[in-house]
């Protein structure tokens, strides 16, 4: 056997050609998570429990990198690595400031600055979650007001897919974004979590829906000449014998009103 | 062609771009350092410690300085050079550890750490062939793990080691030579 492998080693490229062989070695599994923990780039996680019942929260040093619901922690683990490539632990001990915000945040208690962690997203998707973060709590705007703020007009079909792919649903109210003609539409969480989101929030679903059906639009104030979305909070002021309603962005400006200024259902051009 | 888009995402995005970096390059720092070292757990460690080290080098450098890097032979020197400095952390040497001066250097120290079981080795032959390999002095030993077991270029190498081509060249056919006749003649000693 012996002389087997040295008439193996005999010639000079044979002896290369298993020293390359033997130059490959695979690195564990948990090399990238060992490293990107000594950088502090790795992640952890914690429960918080939502008005669509408890959701896994992943952040890491940058931020808050992800919010899923899944069944239990295995199922998180698992579906946070096939879509971010490396693992995650759970936190030794509870982050329990970020517990706290991410709370009251949920329940609108208060409004907390928080950092995300978007590395994962293209700059449009990153650009569409970040306007998306003004919507305030209560309101709801359409995919298309989404688009145009951010000088793509046209884009509005991607915003649907760059929502649908927010890593941080819920904290990232991407539930706030509606269809333009005023139908709920589609949820990275499901359609009814997105219609319990709202509620939770102090929207109505049924009464947008309603409106949608009716083709009303914009709510518009015969006193101040200003037309809003519905759910705009001026919009909640509109007393009902002041309340015009509009079909279109056309029907309100011939009527000689101007676009609200807070929830700029125009261009203010 | 990989690299270059590698560089521009490290420019762009330091993080996102140095998770990338890790995936594209761990497997390759990690089998030089369990070479360099002749164990698998101080491999691993000297492996990550220079992936540690290049984040934070990467992140005080400007972005036009990372974009015109060469990734690879610069990780390598990274890693080579953690593991010259824990080696002079280890032990406050008499043998001189710098390349190229190095007597009978690094080489002959592995032996004593290099116990049979520390090898991730399966078979016999990839035993030997690393005991003779821990034989080698470092002057040639880096060579020849960088030419033909990592497949770097001359030109890489020349820019990582700091020697000429011809230099390498030569010390690696002499470092191959020498890892022959030391696996020829730890078979006849195992034979006996």
């Amino acid at each position: 056997m012996k002389q087997d492998k040295q008439y193996f080693f005999g010639k000079s490229r044979d002896f290369v050609a298993e020293l390359r062989r033997w130059g490959k070695t695979k690195a564990p599994t948990n090399f990238l998570s060992a490293v990107l923990r000594r950088v502090g780039l790795e992640d952890i996680y914690f429960r918080v429990d939502t008005p669509i019942g408890q959701v896994f929260v992943a952040s890491n040093s940058k931020g808050i990198s992800a919010v899923m619901r899944s069944r239990n922690a295995a199922a998180f683990e698992r579906s946070f690595r096939e879509r971010f490539g490396r693992s995650i632990h759970p936190a030794d001990e509870p982050p329990k400031k970020l517990i706290r915000d991410v709370a009251e945040q949920l329940g609108g208690l208060k409004r907390r600055k928080m950092n995300f962690d978007l590395n994962s997203l293209s700059d449009f998707e990153s650009a569409v979650l970040h306007k998306t973060l003004e919507i305030p709590r209560g309101e709801v705007r359409p995919y298309a007001w989404i688009a145009r703020e951010i000088g793509r007009p046209k884009a509005v079909r991607a915003v649907g897919t760059a929502l649908s792919r927010n890593p941080v649903p819920l904290l990232i109210p991407c539930h706030r974004v509606v269809r333009s003609d005023g139908k709920v539409g589609n949820y990275a969480l499901g359609r009814e979590a997105k219609r319990a989101v709202l509620e939770a929030e102090g929207v109505d679903p049924d009464r947008l829906e309603s409106l949608a059906e009716a083709g009303t639009r914009f709510y518009g104030s015969d006193t101040t000449q200003i037309f809003c979305y519905p759910t705009c909070h001026q919009a909640q002021r509109i007393s009902n014998e002041h309340q015009v309603l509009f079909k279109s962005e056309q029907e309100a400006l011939q009527s000689g009103y101007r676009p609200c200024k807070i929830c700029r259902p125009a261009s203010a051009s | 062609m990989e690299e270059k888009t590698l560089a521009e995402e490290l420019t762009k995005n330091l993080d996102r771009g140095f998770e990338k970096m890790v995936r594209t390059y761990q497997d390759r720092m990690y089998s030089f350092a369990i070479r360099l070292t002749g164990h698998v757990q101080d491999g691993e460690d000297v492996a990550q410690e220079g992936f540690v080290r290049a984040y934070r080098a990467l992140k005080s450098y400007p972005g036009e300085r990372i974009s015109s890097m060469d990734l690879k032979p610069w990780l390598y020197r990274i890693v080579l050079n953690v593991f010259r400095n824990r080696r002079r952390g280890y032990r406050p040497t008499i043998l001189p550890l710098n390349e190229g001066k190095a007597g009978p250097g690094l080489g002959a120290r592995e032996d004593a750490s290099l116990s049979p079981q520390s090898l991730l080795e399966v078979s016999e032959g990839q035993k030997q062939l690393a005991k003779a390999l821990a034989s080698l002095p470092g002057k040639y030993r880096v060579p020849v793990i960088l030419r033909h077991m990592e497949g770097l270029s001359y030109g890489e190498m020349s820019e990582m080691i700091g020697q000429p081509a011809g230099t390498l060249k030569s010390n690696v056919h002499r470092g191959l030579r020498m890892l022959r006749e030391a696996w020829v003649r730890q078979t006849k000693e195992d034979e006996r």
